[in-house]
């Protein structure tokens, strides 16, 4: 059967998914994803779907049982590079992605895990606001 | 308005195991492509077909679908038209109700569907089957 290659970027794992995410695929995924988190320590997991045309309601569940399944291995989700007419679709479909957190491009979902721009608009660190004596 | 008519020969294609929910989204594209519709138009419609595939395929026990291009004299359209001979629906309103789901996926399946074609039908007879019927229309 053909898997979905996972890369490790340092402490992120990169999974581009080129293929039609079959039924029997998407468990693959997820099994494939935890298994890997674990054994590197990596902190966040990004999903690039910009080969996909289609996002169903099968598909989008499996992102989100991913980003919850990391985020009880302590890692984060970034679905980065969905089209403007799967995004459009998925609305409509009433879908909404729950805890999945999203960025136009890979290296946009990269800056939101490095603590980018998005990222501390999000949270504004507690930290500065404490941080002066 | 009038009952739209088919143009050209229907095509069919089997429902039987997962790939072939993948090979129903590829033959809907193709013909939505081929009826000039819209890119958000054949996402909408092929998404659509995608959930109404996989309700065949798991609470249907599997059926086919016929995919061809409609008019109304006016429009050009792509009618898909789900057929399985499975338990049939129960309760209809329930079913087309968000949330609602005894498979897999997020219980959008139905009422998701609907929300993404322009015409949306459901016959079903309790131990005789269903039969959905969707039309998009290009713009």
């Amino acid at each position: 059967m053909q898997r979905v290659p996972v890369l490790r970027l340092g402490d992120v794992l990169l999974v581009s998914i080129q293929v039609d995410l079959a039924d029997e695929l998407a468990p693959w995924l997820q099994e494939d994803l935890a298994d890997e988190i674990v054994a590197t320590g990596a902190r966040a997991v990004l999903i690039d779907i910009s080969a996909l045309e289609v996002v169903d309601s099968f598909t989008g569940r499996t992102l989100s049982t991913i980003a919850a399944v990391s985020r009880v291995l302590d890692a984060e989700t970034v679905v980065v590079g969905m089209r403007p007419a799967v995004a459009i679709t998925l609305v409509e479909l009433g879908l909404t992605l729950h805890g999945v957190r999203t960025a136009l491009t890979v290296e946009l979902g990269l800056a939101v895990l490095h603590g980018g721009p998005t990222a501390s608009l999000a949270a504004p660190a507690a930290d500065d606001l404490r941080a002066s004596p | 308005m009038t009952t739209p008519q088919p143009v050209g020969v229907a095509e069919v294609q089997g429902i039987a195991a997962d790939e072939d929910v993948i090979r129903v989204r590829q033959l809907v594209r193709s013909v939505a492509v081929a009826a000039k519709l819209s890119l958000v138009d054949q996402t909408k419609l092929v998404t659509a077909a995608s959930e109404l595939a996989r309700n065949t395929l798991t609470h249907g026990g599997g059926g086919r679908v016929e995919v061809e291009t409609v008019t109304d004299g006016r429009r050009t359209g792509i009618r898909v038209s789900f057929l399985d001979s499975g338990p049939g629906i129960a309760n209809l309103e329930l079913a087309l109700t968000d949330g609602y789901g005894t498979g897999v996926g997020l219980g959008l399946g139905l009422s998701g569907a609907r929300r993404l074609v322009d015409e949306f039908e459901i016959e079903t007879k309790a131990g005789r089957g269903t039969r959905v019927t969707a039309i998009k229309w290009a713009r």
